[in-house]
């Protein structure tokens, strides 16, 4: 139960875009059209949810140990970006369509800062393995459901007569706005 | 000396990275609850946007180009961790109200778009001074962002929690929370960014564009 509302929680509640402004480059800058929306939540899904899970174990079983917590953001970052290229690596040997669907967004994805920030928040809040698993999934999808549904709006704005000045990055943004504040509704769940 | 001027007339105006170049989007819309949070992230980026590039303009000829990227990454999260340290330790209750995003200030585009754009190609002092500029140009924009959001939200001016430069609430005025809850920050940078397109639109100028990374430039990450 307390897992459940783990995953509601980090997809939902406190969505990681909508909320807490993390992964707010991908949102803005990968959300054009809904195919590579899709694309980019899938990867995210992918290497938040084993990121969560080496970072906790280094976290847990080296750092601790050796009383060396206080490196943990350059390791961390350093473990994603080395992940990150080891998944690149391995979906272009075994999964070669699925490479050509992804490729595209995993060097992106180091510098996406949902994927340090849920790292870092896992360790604040002292989570074990399965619970830092739980919520870099539950994250992970909320980011997911984020970027397509901004990315559906954008595509029917197209087609709108946006007044002159708030063309461009300036609608984008109020959208975003507005979809916070319909994801505050979620915080009754709790 | 010229050219140092030049770095931090090019980050200010030219090339703010918040209102032109739209970096660093997460600190921009997270912390700007009050100036005074805005104040503190955006010095603390600039000190770790000038250290790094000075180091990395210094290191320039040693990093091997391949492991680049790595190697900065390590440089900037050295610094950052520094910072961390040095604020927990003399600002606690600045470094409570920024909280993880201080650490966060690792994968801030701004600084590893400076260190790649700017320190990798470019001697040492106008390095800094590109740091130094693009920093200041960062603390300007989330201060005023901050400021607007907190005189809106809050009803304040310059409020450092317990007490306040002017207290709008005090003569009538009820604030209008939304602007400090997540939001309102979006509200606001909208409209900041609609404004400053309508400016630069009567000057002829371009305005600012939504970052497209995988438009028609797969590469342009990387």
């Amino acid at each position: 139960m307390n897992l459940l509302i783990i995953a509601i929680s980090a997809a939902l509640v406190n969505n990681v875009v909508l909320s807490q402004f993390l992964g707010l480059c991908p949102f803005l800058g990968v959300s054009k059209k809904i195919n590579t929306a899709a694309g980019m939540g899938g990867a995210v899904i992918g290497v938040i949810t084993i990121s969560s899970a080496l970072c906790s174990l280094i976290y847990d079983y080296i750092l601790t140990p050796l009383d060396l917590t206080y490196l943990n953001t350059i390791v961390f970052i350093l473990v994603i970006a080395a992940l990150v290229q080891f998944v690149e690596m391995v979906l272009k040997k075994c999964s070669p369509a699925l490479y050509e669907a992804l490729g595209v967004y995993l060097p992106l994805i180091t510098t996406n800062c949902a994927v340090l920030g849920i790292a870092l928040t896992n360790v604040q809040n002292s989570y074990n393995l399965i619970e830092s698993v739980i919520s870099g999934f539950g994250t992970a999808v909320g980011f997911t459901i984020a970027i397509i549904i901004m990315a559906g709006i954008r595509e029917r704005n197209e087609y709108n007569d946006v007044p002159e000045s708030f063309q461009g990055m300036p609608i984008v943004l109020l959208t975003a706005g507005l979809m916070s504040i319909a994801f505050f509704g979620f915080s009754g769940i709790l | 000396m010229n050219k140092c001027v030049e770095r931090i007339y090019n980050g200010l105006i030219k090339e703010n990275p918040t209102f032109v170049l739209t970096l660093g989007m997460c600190p921009t819309l997270a912390v700007t609850t009050s100036a005074i949070n805005g104040i503190g992230m955006g010095l603390s980026s600039t000190v770790v946007l000038v250290m790094s590039n000075l180091l990395i303009s210094l290191l320039r000829k040693v990093i091997p180009d391949g492991v680049r990227m790595p190697a900065f990454i390590v440089i900037v999260a050295s610094f950052v961790t520094v910072v961390q340290f040095l604020m927990q330790g003399y600002l606690p209750s600045l470094y409570d109200s920024l909280g993880i995003y201080i650490p966060l200030i690792v994968v801030n585009c701004i600084i590893l778009g400076r260190a790649e754009a700017y320190a990798s190609k470019n001697p040492a002092i106008p390095s800094a001074f590109d740091g130094l500029g693009m920093g200041l140009g960062f603390t300007c924009a989330i201060t005023i962002l901050g400021a607007i959001r907190e005189l809106i939200g809050a009803g304040t001016i310059l409020s450092t929690g317990s007490s306040a430069l002017v207290d709008f609430t005090n003569y009538g005025f009820t604030p209008a929370s939304i602007f400090i809850l997540a939001p309102g920050a979006f509200f606001v940078l909208a409209m900041c960014i609609a404004v400053m397109n309508r400016i630069k639109r009567k000057h002829g100028m371009k305005p600012a564009e939504v970052p497209d990374y995988v438009g028609d430039d797969t590469t342009k990450e990387e």
